[in-house]
């Protein structure tokens, strides 16, 4: 069997004389998470509701499991999990009879149903509150309940929409941390957000989505490389003179840009590893190193830049 | 367009079963029931007190428990026809929208259902339970009239009685698909709600003085009706045609006409039409049930008519909340 779970070749959407969608081509292999970044309206909602057949998609072809959403979507939505945006369960009931709800119309047999329930209510950590009603959890218990059901569903595909749109901080990473081991279990992660920081840290792959189409796509390093001008970014601390410094790094064979990021400390970006050839010019220049380190390409800075040179352009 | 696979009815089992749990559990049904038990409690009570001290020997005197009106106080049959519809839309106005609001619609829709399982799966769980009602209601008056009037229901009464039961529900199938269309149609509940009573109120009591109205201006009286007195019989006819585009209007006439065995017929009769007939002996069984059969026919297909629409709205409808 085919480790691409997920495929879609120019895949188009219009919306009245809007095309939301326009072209987008993507894959997504097993055992991977693929994040969607990108501004609000930039499309990637509907590309995914395109991709679980909630919308008819206007042009380009799609597979998903080796099915086509259009053409045969049942067989689609029973091996592929979706967390929508802000999702919703039903207040009035218990969060076991809201996961019985959904696992019966997915089409799981009622004596596996209670244990597969309370096996993925005990992984995401709301074992105890399994009988409370759905209207005392909290947002972040809400969306811990929405992976529940997805682990519940035992899909090879997930899909989540903004899952940690309106977390606090901690409730966001725990919940990245329980999407990581869904990817572990060798499921398909496709997950769309803004919010990019967080994402970074568990994303293996991301697409930059502008106006309807994927901009740019690939591991945030590559991004980096392609956007910034350089893969790898130095934060060098010194006493020294910061101009000076600048000066000195600016020479060095492989930087594409120094920046002065704080008071006394300089952002240097480059295309390979630099971390040697610039303490070694430190030390021949007299400079003090009181800091060198390596910092991961921050995806805020590759998307911030990314849509500035756009807006730039235009 | 390419055919789609699998059976559009998956899943409308386990959603029927839900929403029935739902609306049987649920504070509003309670209030709903209540509401209608006391009043057509109230209403039955009434008419047995006229009931004992009127009527001697009626062969037909349990269906009068439906029918009869003392004053002050409307027939059951007038308090059903009011409180049907205002139970039918209270069961489905939000049955849709809600569902968006709830932010349910996306996540019940990715799995491997069609949307036609919980369109169908929400109509009967709601028209199931609007059937439970009723007919809990049929047996309670059943009960209260066997207890005050002493004398047991005879087997065509309870076969009239079960067919006036079947038009109640279809009568309530018309509203209830009704409320579901603005469902569908009306993002927010309290809107729905609002649409579906303005339609009810329209039908119901706005409607038969427009079809007066223009009845009147398309048949204007002749000659011979001024002389007489009397609206011309092409009047009454056009008059008719138009009232029975209401669900009510078609209630009532079906319902009059299965629980008063004595009704013949509910347009214009010439003297010459009903030469030889015994005035006010009643019609058997099957001729009753002749004659209520166009209106009753006349509800199904416009439950079912209004359901299409909802089904085909709903269809086109996005599912991004």
């Amino acid at each position: 069997m085919s480790d691409i779970l997920i495929e879609a070749r120019g895949l188009k959407k219009r919306y009245g004389a809007n095309m939301a969608v326009d072209g987008i081509d993507l894959t997504v292999k097993r055992g991977e998470i693929f994040g969607l970044l990108g501004p609000n309206g930039a499309g990637k909602t509907t590309t995914i509701l395109m991709l679980i057949g909630l919308t008819e998609a206007d042009g380009g072809t799609i597979s998903v499991c080796g099915a086509d959403p259009m053409r045969d979507p049942l067989a689609v939505k029973s091996r592929v999990a979706y967390l929508p945006d802000m999702v919703g369960f039903y207040d009035n009931l218990s969060a076991r009879d809201n996961l019985r709800y959904t696992g019966r119309l997915a089409g799981i047999a009622n004596a596996e149903l209670d244990a597969r329930i309370e096996r993925a209510m005990a992984r995401v950590r709301l074992a105890e509150v399994i009988d409370s009603k759905v209207a005392t959890y909290s947002r972040g218990m809400r969306q811990r309940l929405g992976l529940a059901e997805i682990l519940m569903k035992g899909a090879e595909v997930a899909i989540l929409d903004e899952p940690t749109n309106g977390l606090d901080p901690q409730s966001t990473f725990e919940l990245l941390e329980m999407i990581r081991t869904l990817r572990d279990d060798g499921m398909a992660i496709m997950l769309s957000s803004h919010i990019l920081d967080r994402v970074q840290a568990i994303c293996d792959r991301v697409a930059l989505f502008s106006k309807g189409r994927i901009a740019i796509e690939g591991t945030v390093r590559e991004l980096a490389a392609q956007v910034l001008g350089g893969g790898h970014v130095l934060q060098v601390d010194s006493d020294f003179d910061p101009q000076a410094l600048a000066a000195l790094f600016s020479g060095l064979d492989g930087v594409s840009s120094v920046t002065e990021e704080a008071p006394g400390r300089l952002r240097v970006l480059s295309l390979h590893d630099m971390r040697n050839a610039v303490a070694q010019a430190m030390v021949k220049a007299g400079a003090t190193i009181l800091r060198l380190a390596e910092v991961e390409p921050s995806l805020d800075e590759i998307y911030r830049r990314y849509f500035e040179g756009l807006h730039g352009k235009a | 367009m390419a055919r789609r696979s699998g059976s559009p009815f998956k899943g409308s089992g386990i959603v029927f079963a839900k929403e029935f749990s739902d609306h049987l559990r649920s504070p509003r049904m309670l209030v709903l029931e209540w509401l209608i038990l006391l009043t057509g409690i109230g209403a039955v009570f009434m008419a047995i007190q006229g009931l004992r001290t009127t009527t001697a020997s009626d062969p037909f005197l349990f269906l009068r428990l439906f029918t009869d009106a003392r004053e002050g106080m409307p027939s059951f049959l007038a308090v059903l026809a009011f409180l049907i519809p205002l139970m039918a839309i209270g069961l489905g106005f939000d049955s849709i929208n809600g569902e968006f609001n709830r932010r349910t619609m996306s996540r019940v829709l990715a799995q491997p259902i069609y949307r036609d399982a919980l369109l169908l799966g929400k109509f009967g769980g709601a028209l199931a339970t609007l059937a439970v009602g009723l007919l809990t209601l049929w047996l309670l008056i059943i009960g209260l009239g066997l207890f005050r009037l002493g004398v047991p229901p005879s087997g065509e009464e309870v076969g009239r009685g079960l067919v006036f039961l079947s038009i109640a529900v279809a009568y309530g199938a018309v509203w209830l698909s009704v409320a579901m269309l603005c469902s569908v149609v009306c993002r927010s509940p309290a809107t729905a709600a609002l649409a579906a009573l303005g339609v009810w109120l329209l039908l119901s009591l706005i409607w038969p003085l427009i079809a007066r109205f223009i009845a009147d201006i398309v048949y204007p009286p002749t000659e011979l009706a001024l002389l007489l007195g009397i609206p011309n019989p092409q009047q009454i006819e056009f008059q008719q045609l138009l009232a029975r585009f209401s669900p009510s209007t078609l209630f009532g006439e079906a319902v009059v006409g299965m629980l008063q065995p004595a009704t013949r017929t509910f347009g214009v009769v010439f003297a010459n039409q009903v030469q030889g007939a015994v005035a006010g002996a009643p019609l058997s069984f099957s001729q009753s049930l002749q004659l209520v059969w166009p209106q009753f026919t006349g509800l199904l297909a416009s439950a079912i008519l209004v359901f299409a629409a909802s089904y085909m709205s709903f269809q086109r409808q996005e599912v991004r909340a």
